[in-house]
């Protein structure tokens, strides 16, 4: 299927004819899809539809694995990323990443963020505090962390580790932020702590949400994406899609009847 | 519902609110039978029966509008089964108006029972109308429950007919209250009757419209027909 015609945005990501493989399995079949700049946009499907594959191929994570190959082209703002000979470091501080699970690095809050941060940019100690504190405040951590910066990352709550590692993923200022089931660790509050951040974020950057939990997508996203076996079956506003879906696939996988 | 849902629970809710919508359905019609049958046998028994089942049909859609949000806070419904809800909501509220347009026309047969003019004004069209409007209702609730747009599509159109019954109707009364003033307060009677009527045919179009709101995703009310038949098809 196309989107070009449903998304009146800007498109920030486009992928053209993907195809993706884990060695001889095909793992994405003909993904065509606009990712609209400066919208939340959610992924949802069954376990296994290739979701998570996807948001790995944006920022070239299967690179790392020799049997992984992808075919086609992820533009972002026209240049394509999977024969860009960029360095890879430097698409994926444009494309940043959360993952289901907190992982924080093994040392301070204060490094956590500023570790990303010296990688790229070579800033003076005040700068880089400031651009500490912002990240925190962003990520709507900082008034619970402010006092105790040198303490180790894993000593925060889950939560907080999410939102650590949120902070830690918009210090270095990509233009798009991956999140993959970020919530499925957390309670309700820091969930909503985390859809209100998503809400917040998207005004700055592009949000790409891959989630299980169908309720999330609905209440935080802007254009939702239903995938299966692969194949992208539709993709359309939030509002249609958990109102009037178009493909009856769609709907029975919304409306819990996906047996 | 065809398709039955991942949790059997979920789905026996939508059947249980369903089956209930169905009964209060029932229980109008028969109100609406009941009292165009005192209409025209002029009994004041059967009217009395109308207004004795109002009550029920009242208790009822307190019951179904109850069972409705507990559905709606524990299942979050999505799509059709969200929309599905909302019309069973509507559907609820437009029956139990259409009980009270039954019960107002229970109490005016009595009215007009009472005054003793009731054999020399035409009533007897009426009750055409008063059939047609059941037989709507009957129609409109059949839709609903089998989700079928195109019968739906029908009561659209039959309800003018009803609405043209009415006009003509009015203008009929008109003459007879011309001709001899002393007919003017049983026609004013059986005036507030067809408007009643009428109001019942209105009733059964909504629940046709919400029926397509659920099937089509479409909302269908103060839409030009040829829309809505671009929307059915």
């Amino acid at each position: 299927m196309h989107t070009e015609t449903i998304v009146k945005e800007r498109s920030k990501i486009s992928v053209k004819d993907l195809n993706f493989y884990y060695g001889k399995f095909q793992a994405l079949k003909d993904i065509n899809l606009e990712i609209p700049e400066h919208k939340v946009t959610a992924f949802i499907g069954p376990s296994g539809c290739g979701k998570s594959t996807l948001l790995r191929v944006f920022n070239r994570m299967y690179e790392l694995y020799p049997e992984q190959r992808a075919e086609g082209q992820i533009l972002l703002d026209n240049e394509n990323l999977l024969t860009s000979k960029k360095d890879v470091a430097l698409i994926r501080a444009k494309i940043g990443m959360v993952f289901q699970k907190p992982t924080p690095f093994p040392m301070s809050i204060y490094d956590n963020i500023a570790f990303g941060v010296r990688l790229f940019e070579n800033l003076n100690s005040t700068d880089m505090d400031e651009r500490v504190e912002w990240a925190l405040r962003k990520a709507a951590l900082w008034d619970e962390v402010k006092d105790k910066l040198n303490q180790n990352g894993s000593s925060l709550s889950g939560g907080q580790q999410q939102r650590l590692c949120i902070a830690r993923g918009i210090a270095i200022k990509p233009e798009v932020l991956l999140l993959d089931e970020p919530c499925s660790a957390l309670d309700p509050i820091s969930t909503a702590k985390i859809e209100e951040l998503i809400a917040e974020l998207k005004s700055d950057y592009t949000v790409v949400i891959v989630t299980h939990n169908m309720q999330q997508a609905a209440r935080c996203s802007d254009y939702t994406a239903y995938m299966y076996l692969g194949d992208l079956t539709e993709f359309g506003t939030t509002e249609q899609m958990f109102f009037k879906p178009n493909r009856k696939e769609t709907e029975d996988y919304i409306t819990g009847r996906f047996g | 519902m065809s398709d039955k849902h991942l949790s059997s629970q979920f789905d026996s809710e939508l059947t249980g609110v369903s089956t209930l919508v169905m009964k209060m359905g029932g229980l109008v019609e028969s109100q609406l039978r009941t009292a165009v049958q005192a209409l025209s046998e002029f009994s004041v028994e059967l009217a009395d029966q109308v207004t004795s089942t109002e009550s029920q049909v009242n208790s009822m859609e307190i019951e179904i509008d109850h069972d409705l949000s507990s559905i709606i806070a524990r299942r979050q419904p999505t799509a059709r089964d969200l929309r599905l809800l909302i019309a069973i909501s509507k559907t609820t509220a437009n029956l139990e108006r259409a009980g009270d347009e039954a019960d107002k026309i229970a109490r005016m047969v009595k009215s007009i029972i009472e005054s003793g003019a009731a054999r020399v004004l035409p009533s007897s069209e009426l009750r055409v109308a008063a059939d047609m409007a059941s037989a709507l209702l009957r129609k409109s609730l059949d839709a609903f429950a089998r989700l079928d747009a195109s019968i739906a599509l029908t009561i659209l159109k039959e309800d003018d007919a009803i609405d043209r019954e009415f006009d003509g109707f009015v203008r009929k009364l008109i003459t007879y209250m011309m001709e001899d003033p002393r007919t003017i307060s049983p026609s004013l009677d059986l005036l507030f009757l067809a408007k009643a009527v009428e109001r019942i045919g209105d009733h059964a179009k909504n629940i046709a419209e919400f029926t397509i709101y659920v099937v089509k995703g479409a909302d269908v009310r103060h839409t030009p027909m040829e829309q809505i038949e671009s929307v059915v098809r």
